[in-house]
């Protein structure tokens, strides 16, 4: 037994930090599940004069993708979010604090996967959703109510994984 | 010259110096209590780093928000509220004492305790092993003429 105690403290030492390995320090749980989804009111980018609110999708199953021009991960999940918009998922933007002002002249070179995006530009509204970075998407319910929270850009794979069993799901 | 060459170094130090001024607010009262309390708060960026401390741009709107809403006359536990609220009990340095932080409150305790009780069985071991290895006079006499050889 004790010849074996090194290698036991060795054994369980390296089973934590293999577990350590595949966490993802970003991946804070959000006290936002199962949670109604904060209410703002926004101004659309590209319509002067519209605003949006999450009251306006009450009875739909949506996205809220938190993006912003100079987030360069948003870039590599624009392609997925173009794909999932054409395939009809409803993908609303928050576009967060854009100082610079380029979302409607990128959207509009690139193409806009959102159904609208607001303007969030001194960030208040993330910080009302506990935005830490982008991207990150929120799944809201029919009732309004913040089902999941995805952390990082979305691609083929955690679309399968995560997000469409859920929408599945709600959508019965 | 050497009158020029000082104007010509400090003029090459103040551009450096200037850009590392931290902005202040106005109250310095306020300013006080909001980096008292967001040195207990994590920022969410930089995960190791205090709100306090922190240049991510998160957390210099979440400084601004803490010193708003302390203007606004709330106190510290309503502003820690407001943040734990939308970023959970992760921002908290000193998260409250539940299910989940019960590892991270009472482990230090436990390890105390594996190593007390391992000290102390050492300990005894070395006790008992002092009683018991008595030397006979024949093994030091021994030792001793195996000494007295080698130094010959």
């Amino acid at each position: 037994m004790k010849r074996w105690l090194p290698l036991i403290i060795f054994a369980a030492l390296g089973g934590f930090f293999y577990i350590g390995l595949h966490l993802d320090p970003r991946e804070v749980p959000s006290p936002f599940i199962g949670k109604p989804a904060p209410a703002f009111m926004l101004p659309v980018i590209g319509q002067p004069g519209v605003t949006f609110s999450p009251e306006q999708n009450k009875g739909k199953v949506w996205l809220l993708n938190v993006w912003a021009p100079w987030c360069v991960a948003c870039r590599q999940e624009h392609g997925a979010l173009m794909q999932l918009a054409q395939a009809g998922v409803p993908i609303y933007g928050l576009n967060w604090k854009d100082k610079d002002r380029e979302a409607e002249s990128l959207l509009a070179q690139k193409g806009s996967p959102y159904t609208v995006s607001v303007d969030d530009l001194d960030g208040r509204v993330g910080i009302d959703y506990g935005v830490t970075g982008t991207p990150e998407t929120f799944v809201i319910d029919k009732g309004g109510i913040i089902r999941m929270k995805h952390i990082g850009p979305i691609n083929a794979d955690n679309w399968q994984a995560k997000f469409e069993p859920l929408l599945k799901e709600l959508n019965q | 010259m050497k009158r020029l060459f000082m104007v010509l170094f400090a003029s090459l130090v103040m551009p450096v110096w200037a850009g590392d001024a931290v902005p202040v607010g106005e109250d310095p009262a306020i300013e006080a209590r909001m980096v008292n309390l967001a040195t207990e708060l994590r920022c969410l960026v930089c995960q190791n780093e205090s709100l306090a401390g922190s240049h991510a741009e998160l957390a210099e709107d979440l400084r601004r928000e803490i010193r708003d809403q302390m203007k606004q006359g709330k106190s510290d536990k309503e502003v820690v509220t407001y943040l734990t609220d939308r970023y959970g009990d992760f921002v908290l340095y000193r998260p409250p004492f539940r299910s989940y932080t019960l590892l991270l409150w009472l482990g230090p305790v436990v390890f105390l305790g594996i190593g007390g009780v391992a000290w102390f069985l050492t300990l005894r071991r070395r006790r008992s092993l002092k009683a018991t290895d008595q030397v006979s006079a024949a093994s030091l006499k021994q030792a001793a003429d195996l000494l007295d050889e080698k130094q010959d």
